[in-house]
């Protein structure tokens, strides 16, 4: 299953695996869709923290869900991104349609390790 | 310069030979001990110019893709992936970011992508023959750092 789903109220958590390329968006698409539009979420939150590779299929991906959540008035949220993901997610000035969400959880304990030495 | 050696591919224009293609690429250059940023950063430019050949250039049907990755002796590592389809018009015009012919699902991005993640993008395009990028990035590599 390349996305599972998590329920938190009025939220949906939409939690992505594997890679996000224009091979993988497709079923992606279709999936995220059919349980949005049947669930219509308040908020929906895109989960990346299991994604191990992306490139701007992944921002195609968040932009057309944005456009069907916005058709009920819900809103984005982007979480879990490693650095390479919010590099290109930046490149489309995404931040302006979606709450990107920075967690304190062990998987970017790391990372952030990693940007202080620099 | 003259290339250290070369490798070249041909696939099809088939979405699941994505992945194959940007691992094939990676895997190569993996010779020049590039950091696992370098490497990732690789995957990325050669997923989003070997998706162009499937989504424009082959648009509505399956043709080849060729590519050739050259190592260079001062550590430049260079990826072409050339295509025999429609070629793009205006190559300018089309790597503007956000520039996209194809509808919602397309961020217009993979131009941007590709320039951003490596070190220099050379296009080259003519309509009805067919369009080569060329991918340039310096693999400094984990020994310096």
């Amino acid at each position: 299953m390349p996305v599972t789903f998590r329920k938190q109220r009025r939220k949906l958590v939409a939690q992505i695996r594997g890679e996000v390329d224009h091979h993988a968006a497709e079923p992606l698409r279709r999936e995220i869709d059919n349980r949005i539009r049947a669930d219509k979420p308040s908020v929906l939150r895109l989960d990346f923290r299991n994604v191990t590779f992306m490139d701007s299929s992944g921002v195609g991906l968040v932009m057309g869900r944005y456009r069907l959540l916005r058709t009920w008035g819900g809103k984005l949220e982007l979480s879990g991104m490693s650095r390479t993901v919010e590099r290109i997610m930046q490149l489309s000035g995404i931040e302006k349609i979606a709450a990107v969400i920075t967690e304190k959880g062990s998987s970017h304990e790391t990372r952030t390790n990693h940007e202080a030495g620099n | 310069m003259k290339p250290v050696q070369t490798m070249k591919l041909e696939i099809e224009s088939r979405s699941v030979n994505e992945a194959f293609a940007r691992a094939a690429v990676s895997a190569f250059a993996s010779q020049l001990d590039p950091t696992v940023e370098e490497l990732s950063d690789l995957r990325t430019a050669v997923s989003e110019a070997v998706t162009n050949c499937i989504v424009h250039a082959y648009r509505n049907s399956v043709g080849r893709i060729f590519i050739t990755a050259s190592v260079y002796p001062d550590g430049m590592f260079s990826v072409k992936i050339r295509d025999k389809g429609c070629g793009i018009e205006d190559v300018e015009k089309a790597m503007e970011p956000l520039f996209t012919t194809l509808g919602d699902e397309r961020a217009g991005l993979g131009f941007a992508v590709m320039e951003s993640f490596s070190d220099r993008v050379r296009v080259r395009s003519v309509v009805g023959k067919g369009t080569a990028v060329t991918l340039y990035k310096r693999i400094r590599g984990r020994a310096d750092g």
